[in-house]
């Protein structure tokens, strides 16, 4: 890797000031950063090019890419609505191979672990690096530094802004869809591979420089709803298959059964019910994974045993949100994905089952996002630090495991909370300092563990409301204490100098870096 | 080749542990080689770890091999003394530091309505057991430890019992039938186990004999310990001599029942109605209450179906029973809730008792709520229901005061 500068940005993190190329702002701090001048701008085009009858069909993918202009040094993008059903990126990436291109740009909305074929393009060139998430094997793959490029890793709201202002250019965008007219119209709701909302592919529409939809349920003009609109859609092209619909189900939608986990679930739904956060009206992040799913539960049961009703839940949608749903406990699901057949039908039935979009909900750069509108938003993270800072990409040895997801976006709601066991097999969750900074603590307001909870000082309103409560409210320095007294203290382990990947924040500025693991 | 002596767990299961072998050799250095889920935060620790334990027991030579998932030192420590004494005969003990929160001691009479049973060779369950906030846990050296694992999980036991916080709960140890029941006590008594569970228990003379051991392991430390029993009932021969058993010693605080050898041992099935079963464990509450012990039911299987728990312990309340075993974190909470007092036994227990107070307070060798007179039993069943109540959270310690 070639020498770099560095700064060092508003959190204390040492980040270069260039990467893959391309002038980084270093972070600011929470709402500093201003960037001026306008949105980004498509080409013009002009019907004039595209058939009068609407068929935009093409023979196969390669013939679409190839009339797509694709070349070397591309940046190419795809979405993870099919989640780990996903078959197009990875033969998107064949023909590529196939075609003897190089050093393209992958930004895919998320990657999961189906992704793992994407290495050997890696490795062969045809890669160059990825701008998206990098789960499991990818992500330990971008953290040994055997990328060629420097990683660039966005919450789902970032990728929106990015792509908005420019600052993340694409040139083909290739849009997979459960159901599709040739005219380029498409949505997630019909069709083998049925998914729900095609949200994260929204940006890639409306500001690639081509876009390419790719179904295996074509339908005769209209395809409704026209969530992908096919005014944006340069080609289509119909496969054999472009999800596997039995992965496209989330294996995060079952409600846990580990008796710790639910213990946190517990703990939590007691420390809102204890600071009044449930009350008529309430609104709520209800996310993926066993924990967050109990605790919609505990929402459910609280809020019909006090005859409250909650205004909206945004999801992530789930059979147990739909379930609150239909029982009028709740007026809204608000949805950017859903995770089950329960939330797809619903989506589809529901008039109060909304879909939208990363750009109603997360983009920073817009003028205001649901977000900040919630209540309650409950999150995971791999570490938190005893200044409330939160790690989610990283585990304590510096390996790159998990994508951002909505979780930075989600992190402006109203009250923040962080529901993590102490420990993970033998590792200290609150440490000192998180090993790689995702969220500033200063947005982090409890973090709740299976011995004990703890409330941002900055929260005094919250620490008056559950005083002389029946909850184990302790200083997040007591927690570091408890889980090195179980665990033993940690290695302090020294970053090794080389990047693998930045860790942008909302607003596209450099957070964090993700450093070569030793 | 030499011979390769293991201990400890691995494979998918196996977090938070680890599997150590151990080649002895005549002569060259200690090659400890360590493959860990956590080498880069750990490594160097579980190294250290391993030299002091190997240190200790005098050897130097011959090549090791941990493959680790996270375990915690007690664990690492176990696993490696397990190997160690399987090569080499030895006096000696490797203890980590006893926790200054362990030091506790329990009560005869103190509040069992919940114990949580914690398999003796599986680590990931010990470490958070205190969490859920149990009255009781217990350490299993017998049905949940595999044959050919009893002796390595002896050492994991004893360090669980010194180096895990289980945050107040009463300590207590399951160890096997007799005779090797006898075998676990060394292991278990030194490191202060409130209550040893004897399974399978038939007779006063089982009672007596680990009473003897106990007292032999006490009078060779020159300590005089103070331990419970709670014998387990499980067979036709045990309830038939159940009055001999819980009259055997004055250290038994507690008797309870397992249905599925007993029901076995008379040859039926085990109903979720309990109809088989009702006459032993009828007669198991009269007996305990002649002896003015506890009587705690068997533990309720299907970890899945909380309304049917919550249904049996309606009826195991009903017939007398005080408490029960459970195998899963969230049937405590049912079972504590099944088991206390219910707001109308709060309320009446209340006025009984500050009827006794006002007697007091009068002189009166008499007490009586309006035109009842109470009798002394009465009153201090009252009282009994209050401290449970209060010790539950659900009435206040100063609920004299709130009462006004």
């Amino acid at each position: 890797m070639s020498e770099r500068s560095f700064v060092i940005n508003e959190a204390g993190r040492k980040v270069p000031s260039i990467v893959n190329g391309q002038a980084q702002v270093p972070y600011k701090g929470v709402g500093k950063h201003r960037p001026t001048g306008r949105k980004y701008g498509v080409p013009i085009a002009t019907c004039a090019d595209y058939p009068a009858d609407g068929n935009k069909l093409l023979p196969n993918l390669k013939e679409a890419l190839l009339k797509a202009g694709l070349k070397n040094g591309m940046t190419l993008s795809t979405h993870h609505h099919f989640r780990d059903g996903d078959v197009i990126a990875q033969l998107v990436f064949e023909i590529a191979a196939e075609l003897g291109i190089k050093d393209l740009i992958w930004a895919p909305s998320a990657s999961f672990p189906c992704h793992k074929p994407i290495i050997e393009h890696l490795l062969n060139g045809v890669i160059h690096h990825i701008e998206g998430s990098m789960n499991s094997s990818l992500g330990t793959f971008c953290s040994e530094g055997k990328m060629s490029g420097v990683g660039v890793l966005r919450s789902h709201g970032g990728r929106y802004q990015a792509i908005q202002d420019g600052e993340l250019h694409i040139d083909i965008a290739i849009i997979a869809a459960p159901a599709a007219d040739t005219f380029g119209n498409a949505n997630g709701l019909n069709g083998p591979a049925a998914c729900g909302q095609l949200g994260y592919a929204l940006a890639d529409a409306e500001y690639a420089d081509c876009v390419i939809v790719v179904t295996d349920n074509l339908v005769p003009f209209p395809c409704m709803p026209m969530e992908i609109k096919g005014n944006n859609v340069d080609y289509t092209v119909l496969v054999e298959q472009v999800g596997i619909p039995e992965k496209i189900m989330s294996g995060t939608t079952k409600v846990t059964k580990s008796p710790d986990r639910l213990l946190l679930a517990e703990l939590t739904a007691r420390f809102c019910d204890e600071a009044k956060l449930i009350h008529d009206g309430f609104s709520y992040q209800a996310g993926a994974g066993g924990t967050a799913l109990a605790i919609s539960d505990y929402f459910s049961k609280s809020l019909t045993q006090k005859n409250l009703k909650a205004r909206f839940a945004h999801g992530g949608s789930n059979a147990s949100l739909v379930r609150m749903l239909e029982e009028g406990v709740l007026d809204y699901i608000l949805d950017d994905q859903a995770f089950d057949l329960a939330g797809i039908q619903s989506i589809a039935q529901n008039s109060n089952h909304i879909n939208t979009s990363p750009f109603n909900s997360y983009n920073y750069h817009g003028k205001g996002n649901f977000s900040s509108l919630l209540d309650v938003v409950i999150l995971g993270a791999t570490e938190v630090d005893v200044d409330f800072n939160a790690n989610v990409v990283t585990h304590s040895d510096g390996l790159l495991a998990h994508g951002i997801g909505g979780w930075q976006n989600c992190l402006f709601g109203k009250c923040v909370i962080l529901p993590v066991p102490l420990f993970r097999n033998r590792i200290p969750v609150v440490r000192d300092q998180v090993t790689t900074l995702c969220g500033p603590g200063e947005l982090i307001d409890v973090v709740v563990t299976e011995r004990g909870i703890a409330i941002n000082p900055r929260r005094q309103d919250l620490l008056a409301a559950v005083k002389g409560s029946s909850l184990p409210i302790k200083p997040i320095e007591e927690l570091k204490e408890i889980a090195e007294k179980i665990c033993g203290k940690p290695a302090d382990l020294s970053p090794t100098g080389d990047v693998t990947a930045i860790v942008k924040w909302v607003d596209g500025t450099v957070l964090d870096v993700v450093w070569r693991v030793g | 080749m030499t011979n390769t002596i293991t201990a400890g767990n691995r494979g998918q299961h196996a977090r938070g542990d680890c599997f150590v072998s151990f080649e002895p050799a005549a002569s060259g250095k200690l090659d400890i080689e360590i493959n860990s889920s956590v080498q880069q935060l750990y490594g160097n620790t579980i190294k250290n770890l391993a030299h002091q334990v190997f240190g200790l027991f005098g050897l130097t030579s011959g090549r090791v091999l941990i493959e680790d998932t996270g375990a915690l030192d007690f664990v690492l420590a176990a696993r490696i003394e397990a190997c160690i004494t399987q090569a080499i005969e030895t006096k000696k003990s490797f203890l980590g530091e006893m926790l200054q929160e362990n030091c506790y001691s329990s009560q005869k009479n103190r509040m069992r309505l919940s114990r949580l049973y914690l398999p003796g060779n599986s680590p990931k369950m010990m470490i958070n057991a205190g969490v859920h906030q149990p009255n009781a846990i217990i350490l299993d050296l017998e049905d949940s430890v595999a044959v050919s694992k009893k002796r390595e999980a002896r050492f994991l036991v004893r360090n669980a019992l010194r180096q895990i916080d289980f945050l107040g709960a009463e300590r207590m140890v399951r160890i096997n039938q007799l005779p090797m029941g006898l075998d676990d006590l060394p292991q278990v008594i030194p490191h202060n186990v409130h209550v040893i569970l004897i399974p399978k228990c038939e007779s006063a003379e089982t009672v007596h004999q680990i009473n003897q051991e106990i007292a032999r392991i006490n009078a060779a430390d020159k300590t005089e310990r103070e331990v419970f029993l709670m014998p387990i009932i499980e067979s036709s021969k045990g309830i038939f001599n159940a009055a001999e058993i819980a009259g055997s010693a004055d250290n038994i605080v507690a008797i309870t029942i397992g249905l599925e050898d007993f029901t076995a041992d008379i040859g039926v099935k085990r109903t979720f109605e309990g109809t088989e079963s009702f006459y032993a464990r009828s007669h198991l509450v009269n007996i305990c209450k002649c002896h003015n012990i506890q009587a705690i039911d068997s533990v309720f299987s299907d970890v899945g179906n909380m309304d049917a728990l919550a249904q049996t312990i309606r009826h195991s309340k009903s017939i007398g029973f005080e408490g029960m075993g459970c195998i899963h974190p969230r049937q405590i909470p049912i079972i504590h809730a099944g088991y206390s007092p219910d707001p109308a036994d709060i309320d009446k227990a209340k006025k009984i008792v500050l009827a006794f107070d006002e007697a007091t307070k009068n002189g009166l060798g008499v007490v009586s709520l309006g035109s009842k007179m109470i009798d002394p039993p009465v009153v201090e069943r009252a009282q009994q229901t209050i401290d449970q109540a209060v010790t539950l959270n659900i009435l206040s310690e100063n609920w004299r005061a709130e009462n006004v």
